[in-house]
């Protein structure tokens, strides 16, 4: 045997209901290396890893092998037995709880529990984030540290129990690029221990950056098994959605145009200074940097969320002081928040509620009162011009995926009729299939004559889709950049510089 | 027509009924007086008061919260008439007294209410911490006021309103079947009602849509107030007096009433027909046992059990739909 296997999958199949999640899937993992996973929402991964860690049982006639072990019969602890660690997006730590007490939380209630060893436990503590290079406060509780930290503290609690085969499940989707840099750097470490990591991300370029290998998985079905040296974001995208997405940059000049929204020297202490940018009629303006740059701030003080202390705000040449969301959206202000899960949408309510939340008093009739008929022509509407796929308009807007969720979101705001459209972050949680379909809803909403700010931390996104990028670092703008003179490595430079 | 038929009616809707049905037939069979005109006329009686207070409960829970001040808001609103009434009077008062004392009745009510949701909107306290501090206030100031007393002598009149029958249907029902009407068109078919649903699911969701959630919580309590002053009032002409103490008891029942009547206690979902017939259940249940000669507390002990059997079949219910769903 040239190689040891940390994981050997064969033959995985998994069926719920009547519908099959996993088709006969082949996965391998070697010892020490970083494998991804790679595939849509929805395409098998998260089943695979239930399957592996013992929460799913597969199908008959799957074989199991984990470290040369048949894993037949296989429990969550059984798993952790054999070194097999999943760090879920969620990280399932507990806030309350200190540093220390959250790595050592296996071991206080695990196959044998035992009291509690504060001294030793800290010993131990200590000498797995020095293995991992990182120094925390093994004292503060964890809902003191940023998400970042928490990220390496369920890294760090995996390791505690000696773990040998690491699921990582999207450990960097509320990363900023530096956060994001370091635990790329744990996860090396780890893989030069000799541990074996499979990572689960939507970023690509991440992907390309950190895996050895990645394994495509599309609807259930295995694509392949492909060596990251010479594979392309867009080579990847197309595996993984079956479909090609090259991305272009789609900037074109629109100097010409009209400014709908400037701001002039706009500032909020502590969250952004001097702010002067404009925004033209049917131009995509890009504005990037890290997160805590003041781009989610500046949107704020934009739609009245927050009152700036000096500077103004012109919408058509007009000048705007919005005292509260409404103000803005009377104003002819939309804003799609970066948070879709819990400001966004109301997630248990109906897609139609949802879709119609913010045009309530165009669909009363004289004595006051919500006419049905007009509500439902609405939300028709809006539901066929963005191909939204939904059951029924009364099925709660948390079954629909992100992609659709978004759509259903970018309906409800231009359902407001809206001259400028603030897009924060819009494809968070998005699979790159459904990013493209939410991009050409965005350039034809340009194309038909809306201004709208882009927000975004992923470069590449304002490089394909704006038409302009503005770059801002510790709540100052401090370039501009012509996506049509300059390159994704180029800008990547300059904004994690 | 079909479509918007159900889904006035709801999923809950059906069940209830068939549930009612039930619960009437086997009292019919273990009692000939429970048919009689005399019964179902004292259950159209009595129903009304705790319908009044259900409704006063139902708008605070949909938001996700609570409005514990029902009962005693509704007493101080009865106090308020009864303080304008021995002004003019006593039992000498005219229509116009009472009509007055009425009217400052609705404002107590209405004032009350919108004071804790002006607390609860703009200090953001929790609606729990509000109404029951609120709760005690009311019941200490009405103590003072009244020496923890009973006061009566109300106008003759008075009595039609307690216990008169328009059209062979009893006043109070009437009253309350209006009311039952106005809050469903409230919450189905206007921009507030609309605003009390989003709330109670994701208040911040509702705030960045550009609902109006400061003033939408404060209206909630405010017509909460307003309607527990009916109840009040309604509670006045039946007794033919007013005292602090007066449907204590029915404060739980009224919650109970809501979640019988498919209300999410984490608020967001709820209508009000399936709620109504919640309150019929619980009306024939309690006077269906106390015909059949069954001691008060065991009523009460079996409306507890009933609770918990429907908790526990909404609960398999819940679980059955999404189980056949996954399957499709």
């Amino acid at each position: 045997m040239t190689e040891k296997l940390a994981l050997k999958l064969t033959a995985v199949s998994k069926t719920f209901g009547g519908v099959r999640a996993l088709k006969g899937v082949d996965f391998a993992v070697r010892a020490g290396e970083v494998h991804c996973l790679a595939g849509e929402n929805g395409c098998g991964k998260s089943t695979l890893i239930k399957i592996v860690t013992g929460v799913y049982t597969p199908d008959p006639g799957a074989r199991v092998e984990i470290f040369g072990q048949s894993g037949d019969g296989m429990t969550p602890a059984a798993g952790r037995a054999l070194g097999v660690a999943v760090i879920w997006q969620d990280l399932a730590l507990f806030p309350h709880m200190s540093v220390a007490e959250n790595m050592a939380f296996d071991d206080m209630v695990g196959a044998r529990p035992r009291l509690v060893q504060r001294r030793k436990d800290k010993i131990r503590a200590r000498a797995v984030l020095n293995r991992l290079g990182v120094t925390l406060d093994l004292d503060a509780p964890l809902n003191t540290l940023p998400i970042a930290k928490r990220q390496i503290v369920a890294i760090a609690r995996a390791l505690m129990g000696e773990a040998r085969l690491v699921f990582m499940d999207e450990p960097t989707a509320s990363l900023t690029q530096s956060e994001t840099d370091a635990l790329l750097d744990v996860v090396r470490t780890l893989s030069a221990e000799g541990v074996a990591v499979v990572f689960v991300s939507h970023r690509l370029a991440e992907v390309l950056d950190i895996a050895e290998r990645v394994t495509v998985v599309r609807d259930g079905t295995l694509v392949g098994v492909y060596p990251t040296d010479g594979m392309t974001q867009a080579r990847l995208g197309e595996l993984m959605t079956g479909t090609s997405h090259q991305q272009q940059v789609t900037a074109q000049d629109k100097s010409a145009a009209p400014p709908v929204l400037e701001t002039r020297n706009l500032t909020r202490h502590g969250e952004f200074t001097d702010i002067s940018l404009t925004v033209r009629k049917g131009e995509v303006v890009g504005l990037t940097g890290l997160i805590g740059a003041g781009r989610t701030e500046l949107a704020h003080a934009m739609i009245g969320m927050t009152q700036p202390d000096g500077g103004e705000i012109l919408l058509d040449s007009a000048s705007l002081r919005p005292r509260s969301i409404r103000d803005a959206i009377r104003a002819g202000i939309a804003y799609v928040s970066e948070d879709r899960l819990s400001l966004g949408l109301i997630q248990p309510q109906s897609i139609a509620d949802n879709t119609v939340m913010s045009v309530l008093d165009r669909l009363l009739n004289a004595a006051g009162l919500i006419k049905a008929p007009s509500k439902q022509h609405l939300v028709d509407h809006w539901i066929k011009e963005f191909a939204v796929k939904i059951g029924t308009p009364d099925d709660p807007v948390s079954t629909l995926s992100g992609g659709n969720q978004q759509r259903v979101v970018l309906a409800k705001w231009l359902a407001t009729e809206p001259r400028l459209l603030i897009l924060d972050s819009p494809t968070v949680g998005v699979d790159v299939g459904a990013r493209a379909g939410i991009f050409r809803i965005v350039r034809d909403l340009a194309d038909q004559g809306l201004a709208i700010l882009l927000i975004s931390d992923e470069v590449t996104e304002v490089m394909h889709n704006a038409d302009r990028i503005l770059h801002i670092a510790d709540g100052r703008i401090i370039g501009e950049h012509d996506p049509r003179h300059t390159d994704v490595p180029a800008l990547e430079a300059r904004i994690y510089a | 027509m079909l479509e918007r038929l159900k889904s006035a009616l709801g999923p809950e809707t059906p069940p209830l009924a068939g549930f009612l049905v039930v619960v009437i037939v086997a009292f019919a069979a273990l009692t000939p007086t429970f048919l009689t005109q005399a019964n179902l006329s004292s259950m159209a009686f009595q129903m009304p008061v705790l319908g009044l207070l259900t409704l006063a409960m139902l708008v605070p829970i949909l938001s996700g919260g609570l409005n514990l001040a029902i009962i005693y808001t509704a007493n101080i609103s009865g106090l308020a008439l009864a303080w304008t009434l021995i002004q003019f009077g006593g039992p000498e008062a005219g229509m116009g007294a009472f009509i007055l004392g009425s009217g400052f009745a609705l404002l107590v009510g209405a004032a009350s209410g919108a004071l804790m949701g002006l607390v609860i909107a703009y200090i953001g306290a929790h609606p729990i911490l509000v109404s029951l501090a609120m709760m005690i206030f009311l019941r200490g100031l009405g103590e003072f006021l009244t020496r923890g007393g009973d006061i009566s002598g109300f106008p003759p009149f008075m009595n039609t309103l307690g216990h008169g029958l328009i059209l062979g249907i009893p006043v109070p029902m009437i009253l309350f079947l209006l009311a039952a009407l106005a809050w469903h068109t409230m919450l189905k078919r206007t921009p507030h009602g609309f605003s009390v649903y989003m709330i109670g699911s994701n208040i911040r969701a509702a705030e960045y849509s550009g609902l109006h959630t400061k003033r939408t919580l404060t209206l909630i309590y405010t017509i909460s107030g307003l309607i527990c002053a009916v109840a009040g009032i309604v509670m006045a002409a039946r007794f033919n007096s007013v005292r602090v103490g007066h449907g204590e008891a029915l404060l739980l029942v009224t919650v109970l009433a809501c979640f019988l009547g498919g209300v999410d206690p984490f608020g967001g979902f709820g209508r009000v027909l399936p709620v109504v017939l919640a309150l019929m259940i619980l009306q024939a249940l309690s006077s269906g046992l106390n015909l059949i000669g069954a001691n008060q507390h065991l009523s009460t002990a079996v409306w507890g059990l009933f609770l918990i059997a429907v908790m526990a079949l909404r609960f398999l219910g819940t679980r059955w739909r999404t189980r056949r769903k996954r399957s499709t």
